[in-house]
């Protein structure tokens, strides 16, 4: 058998089809806070908790209510997304004219109260979420055994990033966007109702939170804390690929996994700390990230 | 004359003073991580079974006050530490309880030494804690990582689990546990062929389940604790682990985190534990009044919050038979003195290193079909005796041990 560094090549590319998959999340996570950055100059810090709530209302929909895996897959995003236009039309708005700052603090502040909100109702320990049937077994592929639910996991996720990239760099709708991130008086002048627009936007990217809440659900175990634990990680890929930069998130979230996932092979002990020494190692080199356009 | 004088004053000094020693006050402390991944392993539930035991002991002995305080660490060493300074120097606290997280019960340990307070270990695992990090100020309650590695390890090596892989947690709880267990498999005839270290609070266990998988080994050994090994049971059954002919060893599962992974899922996991809710009437009956104290009627009560309780109760006594709580040495010398005897654990002793010593089982959780109400999670497989469930006292390289 070929080995690479010590390892065997069929455990290498297992291990590199499990970074892309870890970086699917990475991916929508931090796509979401691109978009949000992008349009709306808001830092969201609490995106971690919306992408818990995703997960909750995933769980909450199977317990009460009877609605499986692909309501929720539906579903859970428009709520979060909903709770996520509540926090805009209440709180952001009034803060895309001050300094940056503020926008992290609220955030922060409201992804603390959530969290502890729902650690109060429920412990930290975690709710049961079983697996869609659909998606139970897996395929052996040779060099690995791929699990049905995460070879679903990078399908939908590669599809929702890239849709999300050409709705905002390739159509009318998008241009409109980006416009009145701009110059946001010249757009309304055209008729346009820019505040809408960008509260529908901040919903959006919210949604994208949920979405990914749902998703993990059945494999991440879901618990208050899930969401804490992934936003500084998320942060980071965000910070790497260029603040606001939809596709600098998207490749550098795919990208992330798959050097975290090698980095669980040859040195495990890093592999949460490694994402970090990458970004000093960008904001050295360059400040405005991989993929940033200003700079 | 003044002689007799002086003998009245001195005795009705003394009897002053006998009347003024009854009232005694004594302050303590939970420490334990009540924001984070053991939060319902300990936490909110640790300070409301201390309530409890202080409930019960000055309804008894009304002549005794009690204080108590209760903070988060975060899980981090160092604010743990500066909060337990703080206790000791301003608050004048004289007990602290719990801390799960086996780093920072080991600065908490050596601060109590320092500051002669006195510290009881529920929370915390590492067996190092009464082994050559002993000292004459702590005593550790409820379990350590050598009665898991034993209890669990022993019973898989002799039902044919010969070969392990570790999947460890990587700080002193984890190494610990790891250790030991590995010492516990080897005792007994099997072997370890390889382990992989991940840090604490890893989301994604896919990666390290495919070298478990690779190592061919029969048994995976979780040497990790709470989110963690929820993490990695609920991934291991999507990747196929179970199927695949491999087990599970669950070297530290809670009862909240059996409930959190579902009995579909957990099913089949053999652990040990010293404490189950469901076990005697006793605890049932406990159970019912700290679901009560915590407002929870949902969750049930685990080892560690149980070990909470007895622990606060015989602190008490010990402090009521000196009749102070000033000298931290001194009363867990007393605690070593007399036997203990509580609802929950029973009669036991506490030995010179420190160690708490009583029965610990061997238990499988039933499957979804066995399970008659909310909280019936598991089947008990053997009773350890007090007398091998622990580490012998001989082995621990704890100083104290010789004299």
């Amino acid at each position: 058998m070929v080995e690479i560094f010590g390892i065997p090549s069929q455990a290498l590319f297992g291990q590199l089809l499990l970074g892309l998959i870890n970086g699917s999340f990475y991916a929508l996570l931090s796509l979401g806070l691109a978009v949000i950055f992008g349009m709306l100059n808001i830092i969201n810090f609490s995106h971690g908790a919306q992408y818990m709530m995703g997960a909750f209302v995933a769980y909450f929909l199977l317990q009460y209510f009877g609605l499986n895996y692909w309501v929720a897959l539906l579903v859970a995003p428009i709520v979060v997304g909903c709770f996520g236009i509540a926090i805009e039309r209440l709180f952001l708005q009034w803060l895309y004219k001050l300094d940056h700052l503020y926008g992290l603090l609220l955030t922060f502040g409201v992804a603390l109260i959530v969290e502890g909100l729902f650690r109060n109702q429920f412990g930290s320990s975690g709710q049961p979420y079983q697996m869609p049937d659909q998606l139970v077994g897996g395929q052996n592929l040779g060099f690995m055994f791929l699990p049905n639910y995460r070879a679903w996991v990078i399908a939908l996720s590669l599809g929702v990033c890239l849709t999300t990239w050409f709705i905002i760099e390739r159509t009318k709708l998008g241009s409109y966007l980006r416009a009145a991130t701009e110059n946001p008086t010249l757009v309304r002048a055209f008729g346009i109702n820019v505040p809408r627009m960008i509260t529908l936007t901040y919903g959006f990217g919210v949604g994208l939170a949920g979405l990914a809440g749902v998703m993990a659900a059945p494999i991440y175990n879901v618990s208050p804390q899930m969401g804490a634990e992934l936003i500084i990680v998320v942060f980071a890929v965000v910070v790497i690929g260029g603040m606001g930069s939809i596709m600098g998130a998207i490749v550098t979230g795919f990208g992330l996994g798959v050097v975290e996932g090698l980095t669980k092979v040859f040195f495990p002990e890093a592999s949460n700390t490694v994402i970090f020494i990458i970004m000093a190692i960008v904001l050295l080199i360059r400040p405005a990230g991989l993929f940033g356009r200003r700079g | 004359m003044k002689r007799l004088v002086g003998l009245a004053a001195l005795s009705a000094a003394l009897m002053c003073g006998t009347a003024q020693a009854q009232q005694i006050t004594v302050k303590i402390g939970v420490m334990s991580d009540m924001s984070s991944l053991y939060a319902d392993i300990a936490g909110p539930g640790s300070t409301a079974a201390a309530k409890l035991a202080i409930a019960d002991f000055t309804k008894a002995n009304p002549n005794v006050k009690v204080d108590l305080l209760s903070a988060d660490h975060q899980n981090k060493a160092d604010v743990g530490s500066s909060v337990v300074n703080q206790w000791f120097d301003v608050e004048k606290v004289d007990l602290v309880i719990d801390v799960p997280n086996s780093g920072i019960a080991l600065a908490v340990s050596e601060i109590a030494r320092a500051k002669n307070k006195a510290f009881i270990v529920s929370g915390a695992a590492a067996s190092d804690l009464t082994g050559p990090k002993c000292n004459a100020n702590t005593v550790h309650w409820t379990y350590d990582t050598w009665m898991l590695a034993n209890g669990t390890g022993k019973a898989l090596v002799k039902t044919g689990g010969d070969s392990w892989f570790f999947l460890t947690a990587d700080y002193a709880f984890g190494h610990a546990l790891e250790r030991d267990t590995g010492a516990a498999v080897e005792a007994n005839g099997g072997k370890v062929l390889n382990k992989v270290r991940h840090p604490l609070n890893t989301n994604d266990f896919s990666s390290f389940l495919l070298q478990a998988q690779a190592s061919k080994a029969k048994i995976i050994g979780l040497a990790n604790a709470g989110g963690d090994t929820i993490n990695s049971i609920k991934q291991g059954a999507e990747f196929g682990i179970i199927r695949g002919g491999q087990k599970f060893a669950g070297l530290l599962v809670f009862a909240s985190d059996v409930n959190a992974l579902g009995l579909n899922t957990a099913q089949g996991l053999t652990l040990t534990e010293s404490w189950y809710w469901d076990l005697n009437d006793n605890n049932r009956a406990w159970t019912k009044r700290w679901q009560a104290e915590r407002a929870a009627a949902g969750k049930f009560p685990t080892m560690v919050q149980a070990g909470v309780y007895a622990g606060v109760t015989h602190y008490l006594k010990a402090v009521v038979s000196l009749k102070s709580a000033a000298d931290g040495k001194a009363v867990i010398a007393e605690m070593k003195k007399m036997p203990t005897d509580d609802p929950l654990f029973g009669k036991g002793t506490v030995r010179a290193d420190g160690r708490k010593v009583h029965d610990a089982y061997l238990f499988e959780v039933k499957k979804p079909a066995e399970s008659k109400y909310p909280g019936d999670f598991y089947h008990l497989r053997a009773t350890i005796p007090a007398a091998e469930a622990f580490r012998a006292l001989k082995d621990g390289n704890c100083p104290l041990a010789g004299s």
